[in-house]
């Protein structure tokens, strides 16, 4: 099966052009084409993954076109790495398209939506897949524009066309870097073929300054599309999407795409310790300033956006770490694939029974929606690092590689985060689920088609970590390492204690905060620091009244009207002036009526005729004109 | 027989309908129309025969070695002996993409002119003007003699200033009296230069091979000189910064197929005009202009894209992007380098696809609503006409460079080869250039996305509720189809056209 992984990513892609074209008329209105073609995606991938477990790899290319001597080839690397990837995007896909078929059973445009999400699974699978910068980056472009179009899909509200846009334009930021990143690899390695520039890299072949240019500016991406900082500011926006689009999109997949490819270009990475020194850092302002904006939340799914964003700073900084971390980041990206998509899909479920994303409004939902509030609860605990749930693996595998690696700063951080995570996910949940109902109407558990993705994935976020634990014989770090030996997973008693220790702290601190509730939040007596962060650090303000809307608006109108009166007026002014000494000549030419001057009335016939036309638009006399205009020159440069 | 005959045939058939129409009372109008269909489309039939008979691994016209013998389906006859003018005509691999563009998209044109024929009528002149057009734009990429090169590229003017002038908008007199000035005033530089190239030569010639192998004997100062008239001939026409102001102009009032024609095919005539004939008669000027043009080009790019947001009018932004979007064919031009080179005519192909489908939008969006302002059209198209505002979406997105669509190849590749342009070229400046065009394509996003969202999205206005508007015609489904289609052929197999190109654009680099 491994030979055929191709069809992993293009039966999805083909299932999008028929849902397109055939979707309104099939039972289930699209999705069942889109289910079952990622379903087939999903059973393939298994077949993939058990073969790779087996020890097979397969490495395909085919030639895709030329241009001067560069060679592009669309190509599969069906590594570790891939399978593991193939099985989270596919089988996450599958339990979200499943869950969307209740959650946007009454919303707008159901069929189109389907389509998107199945081409957003495709190119997602793409990315993962290819073997070829430039396919990476076809795949890195396209689930983009799948999130753009997904974002704004109720487009019928100005918000969520701005979140869209904001979301695009944000990650195409960082994709102008990422796209010179490769353009410097192609040229330093000769190929982009991904498999030959790890292999050059490695080797010495490529030198560390190009290695380092080149790992920063693929970095620029990461920090796009992964929702870095300073670029993070669109994803808490992204949340203006359908919840199980946010669940699929931006949390398990495709925010995690920067975290794929820094691992799947891991060999660049490596070679430049200024380039991981970079990411580590990155990675840790992350985890830390988007967990504490998740503190003052009250829309539940800015909460899971955040705290998102500061889980994929976990990552990054793991990959950071260099590659004893590289493991460890790539399991975190595994784990949090389920736990998070479970949050979002909870919480989509608790905003589909009370319609409104707010906290405030919502309250005591567990006894009315026990089955999302037992898998909330689960996810998150996996989410807070409570064992043995599937966080706790993988994010103590991070905090002791950051202490073996001396890094202190990246393991104070994430520690640190460690206790504001277990901290504002108990809060959402006393907000969510206990005290009294606060919201209009009468909530009720969701039907049967979304709870059961969700007790799937619960299953899943409880048991994800065991496949990574550090008992575990052959598991992830077989799987999934950099270098020829596995980097099998440390576990540090005072390290599990210490972050355990921590949660515990969180959950309590959360719980005397806001076990009962209270109109005021209790954050708000920190004052200035409470409005500093509810202004998300004046960031967003200075991107848009510093950036955007200067480029909108004043200095728009500044090129446009440079181009209207400056340069136009210079044409302009042109053929005024032509006019004039059409209208000059012409008089001295009635009035001089000399046979000596015949030479002039060569000029004249020629301005006199320009004037002519400005005036009257006559193109008949065009003939005579050039005829006239080609003998001067032919005298004139005859006499040169 | 049909070897010699078969470009004559493409770019003469047009002619030959203009006369056909002309012997026709005015009154049948709908054969009139068919005619027109019948003669683009024989045309378009010609291209294709010819497409199948290409030999496409064989080498450009370019460059002493290979010189006239590399030309395909090549006629070389007496013309005007007096100055020793030929009739000569023939396809390399740089030609052939923009004959086939100009064909497909002249017949497509006439197509969309069964149903949609701008106001004041008159059917009979506006299909004859449209056929000699074709003639022009399609001739003046396959003349490979300068005198007949400069027929061609005068006779667009013609049919275009009328096209512009009588069936235009409101201010059409003014735009099409500045088109026809303005590019005149360019041509007669280039025509200048061809001269100059004529006298220079030894033996005196008109031929673009012959001229190629008498370039080297060129001195610097000469070929500077002369280097100067035809980029001042071809920066007008691409339009290159700050030389663009004829265009928003003469796209708003042109009708419909007059701006996809515009677009799509006349802006090429002057990249066509770099890569054909300024860069191997002149390399070692080309080596001193190249940088001037790119920084121009990438001008061209941020200074377009910035003055698209500030459009109020649909055409007009569409007509500015064309400005930005030929900065990067420019750029790709100006690296001198195999890359770049492949990824201007890449570009212009892709360019002439979208744009061209842009206007064609944009006049069926005037067609509906009868407005082509932004703000006038409030949003809510795609709850007003879904499947028009869809292909709208479909074609805004393949403009701003969407990898898998055609805009993009022709985008990145220029700026992946301004990465490392020809030895020579500064590297430092060229690297820049290419920062500052790739922040172009976040503004370009920025432009695009958010016309799509006053146009595409929100809700209907109150103005527009209560009048009915039909979506996608027959018409439109059959001449947009194959714009569409290619959009993304193009985009997923970049060779279709990079496989053509490439054999040629090697050995034009021969020559620096």
């Amino acid at each position: 099966m491994i030979e055929q992984a191709w069809l992993i990513p293009v039966i999805p892609l083909a299932a999008t052009l028929l849902i397109v074209f055939f979707g309104k008329r099939e039972p289930l209105r699209g999705a069942g084409i889109s289910i079952l073609a990622t379903g087939a995606a999903f059973v393939i991938s298994v077949a993939v993954f058990v073969q790779v477990l087996g020890g097979a790899h397969a490495e395909r290319s085919w030639p895709w076109f030329e241009i001067g001597d560069l060679r592009f080839e669309i190509g599969m690397n069906v590594d570790g790495l891939a399978a593991v990837m193939f099985v989270v995007v596919t089988l996450v896909s599958l339990l979200v398209q499943i869950y969307s078929v209740g959650y946007m059973a009454h919303e707008p445009r159901f069929t189109w939506y389907f389509a998107a999400l199945s081409l957003f699974t495709g190119s997602m699978l793409n990315l993962v897949i290819a073997n070829d910068l430039f396919q990476l980056l076809v795949g890195w472009e396209l689930v983009g524009i799948c999130s753009y179009l997904l974002i704004g899909h109720f487009w019928e509200e100005k918000e969520n066309a701005d979140a869209a846009n904001k979301a695009f334009i944000t990650t195409r930021t960082g994709d102008v870097p990422f796209v010179f990143g490769i353009f410097v690899l192609t040229f330093a390695a000769g190929t982009t073929n991904i498999t030959e520039i790890t292999e050059l890299a490695q080797g010495g072949a490529i030198s560390a300054g190009a290695l380092t240019v080149a790992a920063l500016l693929l970095f620029g991406g990461a920090i796009g599309k992964s929702a870095q900082f300073p670029l993070h500011v669109w994803l808490p926006d992204a949340m203006a999407g359908p919840t199980p689009v946010s669940a699929l999109i931006h949390a398990a997949t495709m925010v995690a795409a920067g975290v794929y490819m820094v691992g799947r270009l891991f060999g660049v990475f490596a070679g430049s310790a200024e380039a991981l020194t970079f990411v580590a850092v990155i990675g840790a302002i992350t985890m830390l300033i988007a967990a504490l904006l998740a503190l003052v939340q009250d829309d539940i799914k800015r909460v899971l956006a955040y705290s998102t964003v500061s889980q994929l700073g976990y990552m990054m900084a793991a990959l950071g770490l260099g590659p004893a971390g590289y493991t460890a980041g790539l399991f975190h990206l595994f784990t949090h694939a389920f736990f998070k998509a479970l949050l979002f899909l909870g919480a989509g479920s608790v905003i589909h029974a009370v319609h409104s994303n707010r906290m405030s409004e919502m309250g005591g939902l567990r006894t009315a929606m026990p089955v999302t509030f037992w898998t909330f609860i689960i996810g998150s605990a996996a989410l807070a690092g409570i064992p043995p749930l599937a966080g706790f693996w993988s994010k103590d595998e991070i905090i002791v590689e950051a202490f073996r690696e001396a890094q202190y700063g990246v393991w104070i951080v994430a520690v640190l985060t460690a206790l504001l995570t277990a901290f504002y996910m108990t809060r959402a949940i006393a907000l969510t689920f206990f005290g009294d109902y606060r919201g209009q109407g009468h909530p009720h558990e969701s039907p049967r088609v979304m709870t059961v993705p969700l007790v799937a994935l619960a299953g899943l976020a409880a048991v994800a970590g065991f496949y990574g634990a550090p008992f575990l014989e052959g598991g992830f770090s077989e799987l999934v390492h950099f270098g020829e030996e596995a980097h099998a997973a440390q576990f540090d008693l005072g390290m599990a204690a210490l972050s355990v220790g921590l949660a515990a702290v969180g959950i309590a601190a959360g719980w005397a905060l806001y076990g009962r509730w209270r109109e005021r939040d209790p954050l708000r007596s920190l004052g200035p620091l409470y409005a500093f962060l509810d202004r998300k650090y004046f960031l967003d303000d200075v991107y848009l009244r510093g950036i955007v809307r200067p480029i909108q608006y004043p200095i728009a109108a500044f090129v446009n009207w440079t181009s209207r009166v400056i340069l136009d007026g210079i044409v302009n002014g042109f053929g005024i002036l032509a006019r004039l000494l059409g209208r000059a000549t012409e008089a001295v030419d009635r009035r001089v009526v000399d046979g000596a001057v015949n030479r002039v009335a060569v000029g004249t016939g020629w301005t006199g005729a320009l004037l002519r036309y400005v005036q009257s638009g006559n193109v008949q006399r065009y003939a005579v004109f050039l005829f006239v205009g080609v003998a001067v020159l032919a005298v004139i440069f005859t006499r040169v | 027989m049909f070897e010699t005959w078969a470009l004559s045939l493409a770019v003469f058939l047009p002619t030959v309908g203009t006369i056909v129409i002309a012997l026709v009372p005015r009154e049948r109008d709908r054969l009139i129309r068919l005619l027109g269909i019948l003669f683009t489309g024989a045309a378009l039939l010609v291209g294709i025969v010819v497409l199948f008979g290409f030999d496409f691994s064989a080498p450009g016209a370019f460059g002493a070695a290979q010189g006239a013998s590399a030309l395909q389906y090549r006629v070389d006859v007496s013309w005007i002996s007096a100055i020793d003018a030929r009739y000569h005509m023939g396809l390399d691999g740089v030609s052939l993409p923009l004959l086939v563009l100009t064909l497909l998209l002249s017949f497509l044109c006439m197509v969309y002119t069964w149903r949609f024929l701008p106001e004041p009528g008159r059917p009979k002149p506006f299909v004859a003007l449209l056929l000699l057009l074709q003639t022009g734009m399609a001739g003046t990429f396959v003349a490979f003699d300068l005198v007949l090169f400069f027929v061609f590229w005068e006779l667009v003017l013609v049919p275009m200033y009328f096209l512009i002038g009588v069936w235009g908008g409101p201010n059409r007199e003014y735009a099409a009296i500045k088109f026809f000035l303005y590019t005149l005033f360019g041509s007669l530089f280039m025509l200048l230069g061809f001269l100059a190239m004529y006298f220079k030569a030894n033996p005196n010639t008109f031929d673009m091979i012959a001229l190629q192998q008498a370039g080297g004997t060129f001195g610097r100062t000469f070929q500077l000189v002369v280097f100067a008239g035809l980029f001042l001939g071809f920066a007008i026409k691409v339009p290159m910064w700050p030389f663009h102001t004829w265009l928003p102009d003469a796209h708003t009032e042109a009708p419909t197929v007059g701006s996809v024609l515009l677009a799509g095919v006349l802006l090429k005539m002057g990249t066509y005009g770099f890569v054909r004939i300024a860069l191997p008669i002149l390399p070692q000027a080309a080596r001193i202009w190249a940088p001037v043009i790119g920084v121009l080009a990438v001008i061209a790019i941020l200074y377009a894209a910035l003055a698209c947001l500030a459009q109020r009018d649909l055409k007009r932004l569409i007509a500015f992007s064309s400005v930005g979007h030929m900065g990067f064919v420019m750029l790709g031009t100006a690296t001198l380098t195999d890359v770049g080179i492949n990824a201007a005519i890449y570009g212009m192909v892709a360019h002439g696809i979208i744009t061209g489908m842009l206007f064609f939008l944009a006049g069926s969006l005037h067609e509906r609503y009868h407005t082509r302002e932004i703000a006038e059209i409030g949003g809510g198209m795609l709850q007003k006409v879904p499947y028009l505002a869809s292909v709208l979406a479909f074609t805004a997105i393949a403009s701003l460079g969407l990898p898998g669509l055609a805009g993009f190849w022709g985008e990145v590749m220029a700026l992946l080869s301004s990465y490392r342009p020809a030895p020579g070229l500064s590297l430092g400046l060229f690297r820049t250039l290419m920062v500052f065009g790739g922040i172009g394509t976040v503004l370009t996003a920025g432009y695009f996305l958010w016309m799509l969202q006053r146009v595409n999205l929100g809700t209907v206005p109150e103005r527009w509720r209560d009048k009915q508007f039909r979506d996608m015609t027959a018409v439109e489904y059959v001449s947009w189809a194959p714009l569409l289609v290619a959009i993304v052929v193009l985009g997923v197999f970049p060779r279709i056209v990079l496989g053509v190109t490439n054999e040629a654009v090697g050995t034009l680099l021969t020559l620096f």
